[in-house]
């Protein structure tokens, strides 16, 4: 697998490297600054591309907005960001092209290296990848007279293992259920909240995360 | 015989009611309210100072009396202040603020009082102004006597008494001479309207020249109002800068040398115990990222990230997405200010926005950010329950000490029922436009 890594601390950058690479991919450029980028990644078309938010020279958000830029130029691009801080803010900017292939991690994610490199690797295939925090802050900021409040916390949880952009196997192993049981608790869910079921599963958390967002259309986030 | 405009008298009469009869009604409302307040209170507080001051040999009553006497002045004054920001006279509160342990009765009220200056300009006034305010009187009763002559008074009095004078007419001898005093009376009201707004005026520029503070005056109130903001503001610094010194300590730093620890010892069981030290690593990864977790919340008080990311605008879309109900944002801000003011108003608006969502019980807000006349202009408003008060709360009174620092200012108006609607202000400049493109969705 192809990566194209951004970075500007030499620290992190090199021990991006080396993970990936110790997992077989092969880094084939690794740029620290924020110009650089879109070069890049249009020059070597990676498979997946790993961005941290804050770059130089202005250290505001130009890994972010390299990586919608970039997603511009080349639709579906996968690309992996990486911050010190999450922000649902950002979350909805990366999403809002609706094609996939987009993860959000903090950085902190990275020390759990099997983990990470999963996380890459379905970025890579197309998946939706979301930081666990993002998506609670999602479920936080929700409240009132909300179709969400009707499920139960096992359902939350499942929910939430959803948005993150889990597999329903990879559900059921972190809940120690069947995956059958998941398949129920997820019919459960996508009735309660009116949701049409999918059987893709990228199209499932693109559509959760929306909704999430309140940006579906069909709920709107304000209480009627 | 006047021509009357097709589309209805009803046009007109609101076009008189507007143009002549409540302003003129205002104006003679205020030539009554200063003249009673001039004629009544201006000489009897003059003889109350001058007697208590010529008390003060006589066991010292004066000087217990005096400060009372002042205290009265001083609300008379302020009745005219009050009376001239009516008329459209701006006049600033002069008064050095009291010192502490000042109470009635005391040496020091007394050296307040008496070593302020403008004590003695306002004694100084009271008889001018009584004058110039007794005159105020006629703006009352010329236009009612002219009413008088309008309604038909004279007229009605000439054919039922026998002895009746109106203006020139002394007595009113015959019909004509009372039909004359319709023009008449018109002409007086119209007269007494015009007069008595110019006189109105000119007893309010005549007070002016006594009331407001004079400029070494306005430099004194504005050293000591500097000096009360700086002290809370180096208060409020320490105290955030203790905070995050034992955040640190407790939290981050004792993490990181727990982590430090495990990993030593993992040092030293590798090769005998492969199964511990896998243990003790994962235990060092969890410690790792609890660290990590303090610090960006940490950070996050300091100075969010997304607000160097973003700027304000951002920053604020960013609060407002955390917030558990629907906020509407409107930004119309061309440049972005200073950094430290940027952080004052991103945090007086994270404090609104959480008493939002603690207190208010609202199913809706709204924030709007704009920048007029040199000031930053920041509003959070909701329609929950009202009743916030920033004397009660000490979120509120902490936002408004906070903008104090930069001279901003912060109104709440919350009546109980609602809405809330906080108002703040900070002077600043703005920056050229920013060139990074804004958030791109909505």
């Amino acid at each position: 697998m192809r990566v194209v890594i951004a970075e500007d601390l030499a620290l992190l950058r090199d021990g991006l490297i080396r993970i990936l690479e110790a997992f077989g991919c092969q880094v084939v450029a690794a740029v620290d600054n924020g110009p650089s980028v879109l070069p890049a990644l249009v020059e070597h078309r990676p498979d997946v591309a790993v961005l941290d938010v804050r770059l130089p020279p202005t250290f505001t958000d130009e890994g972010l907005q390299a990586a919608i830029r970039a997603r511009a130029e080349i639709p579906g691009l996968p690309i992996l960001v990486l911050s010190q801080h999450v922000e649902q803010l950002y979350a909805r900017e990366l999403l809002s092209d609706r094609l996939g292939g987009v993860g959000y991690l903090l950085k902190d994610r990275v020390s759990h290296v099997d983990q990470f490199v999963d996380a890459v690797r379905r970025v890579a295939a197309g998946g939706t990848v979301m930081d666990p925090e993002v998506v609670a802050q999602l479920l936080a900021s929700r409240s009132g007279a909300d179709p969400l409040d009707e499920l139960t916390p096992r359902e939350r949880e499942v929910l939430g293992l959803m948005a993150e952009g889990r597999s329903n196997a990879a559900v059921a192993a972190r809940l120690f259920v069947t995956e059958k049981a998941v398949n129920k608790h997820i019919n459960n869910i996508f009735s309660k909240l009116r949701m049409p079921p999918s059987g893709d599963d990228n199209r499932r958390v693109l559509a959760v995360l929306a909704y999430l967002h309140g940006e579906d259309g069909r709920r709107p986030r304000t209480p009627a | 015989m006047r021509p009357v405009p097709q589309n209805g008298p009803v046009d007109g009469v609101r076009g008189l009611l507007r143009t002549w009869i409540r302003p003129g009604a205002v104006t003679a409302a205020q030539g009554l309210l200063t003249a009673l307040l001039s004629l009544g209170t201006h000489v009897a507080l003059f003889v109350l100072s001058l007697v208590s001051l010529l008390l003060i040999p006589v066991f010292g009553v004066g000087f217990a009396l005096f400060p009372v006497a002042t205290a009265l002045v001083r609300l008379c004054a302020g009745l005219h202040r009050r009376l001239a920001r009516w008329g459209g006279v701006e006049m600033a509160t002069p008064y050095l603020p009291a010192p502490a342990g000042a109470q009635f009765g005391t040496w020091r009220r007394f050296r307040w009082v008496v070593s302020d200056p403008a004590t003695w300009r306002d004694l100084s006034w009271l008889l001018p102004g009584a004058v110039t305010g007794a005159v105020c009187l006629a703006a009352f009763v010329l236009p009612l006597y002219g009413l008088e002559g309008v309604l038909g008074v004279p007229l009605v009095l000439h054919l039922t008494v026998d002895f009746y004078g109106y203006g020139p007419f002394w007595p009113v001898d015959n019909l004509l001479e009372a039909l004359l005093c319709f023009p008449l009376g018109a002409l007086i009201l119209v007269g007494g309207l015009a007069a008595g707004r110019w006189l109105v005026w000119l007893h309010l520029a005549f007070a002016r020249f006594f009331l407001p503070p004079t400029r070494t005056a306005e430099l004194a109130l504005r050293v000591h109002q500097l000096t009360v903001t700086r002290a809370d503001t180096v208060d409020a610094q320490a105290a955030e800068l203790r905070r995050i010194e034992r955040d640190l300590h407790d939290g981050a730093q004792a993490r990181i040398v727990a982590l430090s620890m495990s990993i030593g010892l993992a040092e030293q069981l590798v090769g005998d115990d492969p199964e511990a030290v896998r243990r003790l690593l994962a235990e060092a990864r969890e410690t790792s990222g609890q660290a990590l977790a303090e610090l960006r919340g940490l950070v996050r008080g300091i100075h969010p990230p997304v607000l160097a990311e973003r700027g304000l605008a951002g920053a604020v879309r960013a609060l407002a997405l955390a917030v558990p109900l629907p906020v509407a944002v409107t930004v119309d801000l061309p440049g972005r200010p200073a950094a430290p003011v940027e952080s004052a108003a991103y945090f007086a608006v994270a404090e609104g926005l959480a008493n939002v969502s603690k207190h208010s019980g609202a199913s809706r807000a709204w924030v709007e950010l704009g920048h007029t006349d040199g000031r930053l202009t920041m509003v959070v408003g909701d329609d929950g329950r009202g009743g916030a008060d920033p004397a009660a709360g000490s979120g509120l009174a902490g936002m408004g000490r906070r903008l104090a620092a930069f001279d901003g200012t912060m109104v709440v108006t919350s009546p109980a029922g609602g809405p809330t609607v906080i108002s703040m202000e900070l002077p600043c400049e703005l920056s050229s436009p920013r060139i990074s493109p804004s958030s791109g969705t909505g």
